[in-house]
């Protein structure tokens, strides 16, 4: 197989920058564009076939091979992981592809492609959250027609979002919906913020980064632009309320991140570290230079 | 005594004489209008466009309502129209399948259109699933149960609390007993009588069944082949039809 440097790194021959020809590239913008000018409204986009299956980020790749530039520094996490096999592939396709520069430091990328997180370190202006999203529609587990949630989208004809939230206080006794938990974009649009969980909500409202979210199967863009106020959907007398819990990271003792739960051993014993590895090992070296 | 919907010339055809066509009436708050016909002369179809749900070929729906004045139904806009169906207006489904939500509880199924309205306190959402299911009959423990789990009759009942819940002043019944045993059926017809009494709602019931239209009608529109061949008040048409498809039609009923 015959490769050429560019920009430093091994690039595979044969493929346009970033695998999407141009012409593909360019109607993703248009979308995007779109997307940024209607912060959370759905825009349909002419979907491609990516060289991995539907569920596996196809609409995020899509949506960072539109925005790439060449000095772009991509990172690429994976439930908060830089190391997980999704994650992984993913970098490694668009070092193949692109030949940019990548990094597991959040402030050091310019493009950070997510799979179901909000990375922990603040964002900062001049950043591009990536999204990939599985089911963009935050009405369809109550309204199956797509034509009817249209409608709903465009009449802003929201009810039923609380139909949900009244379910779950009246089986739990509170807001059991812990991730994909629905938003009000700019007291206009209900928008399903991807399946991250209702601890990085939160984070969405005023960002200084843009978000940009990309449906592969469903084919649909969404974004929202720096600054927008995003606020999550709750009743008066049931506000929304961020996730407590009592343990601390087992590495880098955080209680202020969100942790996963692991089982490490036959006897069930558990430990609680952060999901966000790039955080985590940062606050290990921290602690290892000071002491 | 201004009237609550007024119908001008309404026209919707599939075919020739499959459909409704040239049907105009007034109705009053407070009163019960019942079209009877047999199967396939246009029934449902008229109540179709008359609730908003089909957009007729030509004709007019006005609604007058007492706060924000005439509404012309099909010049107004999609929003006005969906406001309207969901505040002021009730349908109720002859398949209570149709018009309820099946995977949420009836507590969510009430609260619907309350929270469709902005009404975003719990407790107020509880307070009026409580009082509403004991309105219809249903025992209020059951409230976090899925329609799925309730008998056809609770069913319909239920329906009509979730329609109910937004006080509105004009309700469309598509065949609301069908499908029903006759001691439930009788059950339902009681407790229609006595809501649409006591609330003073205004109701365009469809049905093929003469029994429930003398319980429940006022005044009676005959439909055959998609025309309005009688009109006039229930007692009337029933013992004294002039129509010879009127006479056929009550003539037709079986006497246990």
């Amino acid at each position: 197989m015959s490769q050429h440097a560019e920009s430093n790194h091994i690039v595979e021959a044969g493929y346009n920058f970033a695998y999407l020809d141009e012409q593909t590239k360019r109607s993703l913008r248009r979308g995007l564009l779109k997307a940024v000018a209607i912060p959370g409204f759905q825009v349909p986009f002419g979907g491609r076939e990516m060289p991995l299956p539907y569920g596996w980020g196809t609409g995020g790749m899509q949506v960072t091979a539109a925005v790439l530039g060449r000095d772009d520094v991509l990172k690429v996490i994976d439930q908060g992981a830089d190391d997980t096999t999704n994650a992984v592939s993913i970098r490694r396709f668009f070092t193949r592809t692109a030949g940019v520069e990548t990094t597991e430091r959040t402030h050091h990328a310019s493009i950070i492609q997510t799979r179901h997180r909000i990375p922990e370190t603040a964002l900062r202006s001049g950043q591009i959250m990536v999204f990939q999203v599985p089911i963009p529609e935050p009405l369809r587990f109550i309204e199956p027609s797509d034509s009817e949630t249209r409608a709903m989208h465009a009449l802003n004809d929201y009810g039923v979002m609380h139909v949900k939230l009244y379910e779950d206080i009246a089986t739990y006794g509170h807001i059991a919906t812990t991730y994909a938990y629905p938003v009000m974009v700019d007291q206009r649009y209900v928008m399903d913020p991807s399946p991250i969980p209702k601890f990085d909500n939160p984070k969405l409202n005023m960002s200084p980064a843009l978000m940009l979210f990309g449906a592969g199967r469903e084919k649909r863009l969404y974004a929202l632009p720096p600054y927008t106020r995003v606020q999550s959907l709750d009743f008066e007398d049931h506000p929304f309320e961020l996730p407590k819990w009592e343990q601390s990271c087992a590495f880098c003792h955080s209680t202020e991140s969100y942790l996963d739960e692991l089982i490490v051993d036959d006897e069930g014993t558990r430990q609680f570290v952060c999901s966000d590895t790039d955080y985590c090992s940062q606050r290990c070296n921290e602690q290892e230079a000071l002491a | 005594m201004n009237p609550l919907l007024s119908v001008r010339d309404l026209t919707l055809l599939y075919g020739p004489e499959k459909g409704c066509q040239g049907v105009s009436f007034d109705l009053y708050p407070g009163e019960v209008l019942g079209i009877v016909g047999e199967s396939g002369s246009g029934k449902s179809t008229l109540l179709s466009v008359l609730s908003g749900r089909n957009r007729p070929d030509c004709g007019q729906v006005f609604y007058h309502c007492p706060q924000t004045g005439s509404i012309d139904l099909y010049q107004a806009s999609e929003a006005e129209r969906r406001n309207l169906l969901r505040t002021q207006w009730g349908f109720v489904e002859q398949n209570p399948r149709d018009g309820l939500r099946m995977n949420v509880s009836a507590g969510a199924n009430i609260g619907e259109r309350l929270m469709a309205q902005g009404v975003r306190h719990y407790g107020q959402l509880r307070q009026a699933g409580l009082q509403w299911l004991k309105q219809v009959e249903i025992d209020p423990s059951r409230i976090d149960d899925l329609p799925r789990t309730f008998s056809g009759g609770m069913q319909q009942r239920l329906q009509i609390a979730r329609n109910l819940v937004s006080s509105p002043k004009l309700m469309f019944m598509d065949e609301p007993t069908g499908g029903l045993d006759v001691s439930v059926q009788a059950h339902l017809l009681d407790l229609l009588r006595r809501i649409v009494r006591e609330l003073q709602l205004a109701v365009v019931i469809v049905t093929h069944d003469l029994a429930v239209a003398r319980l429940l009608a006022d005044r009676l529109m005959v439909m055959r082949r998609s025309r309005v061949v009688e009109a006039g008040l229930t007692d009337q048409i029933l013992d004294d039809p002039q129509h010879a498809y009127s006479q056929l039609l009550v003539s037709s009923v079986l006497q246990p």
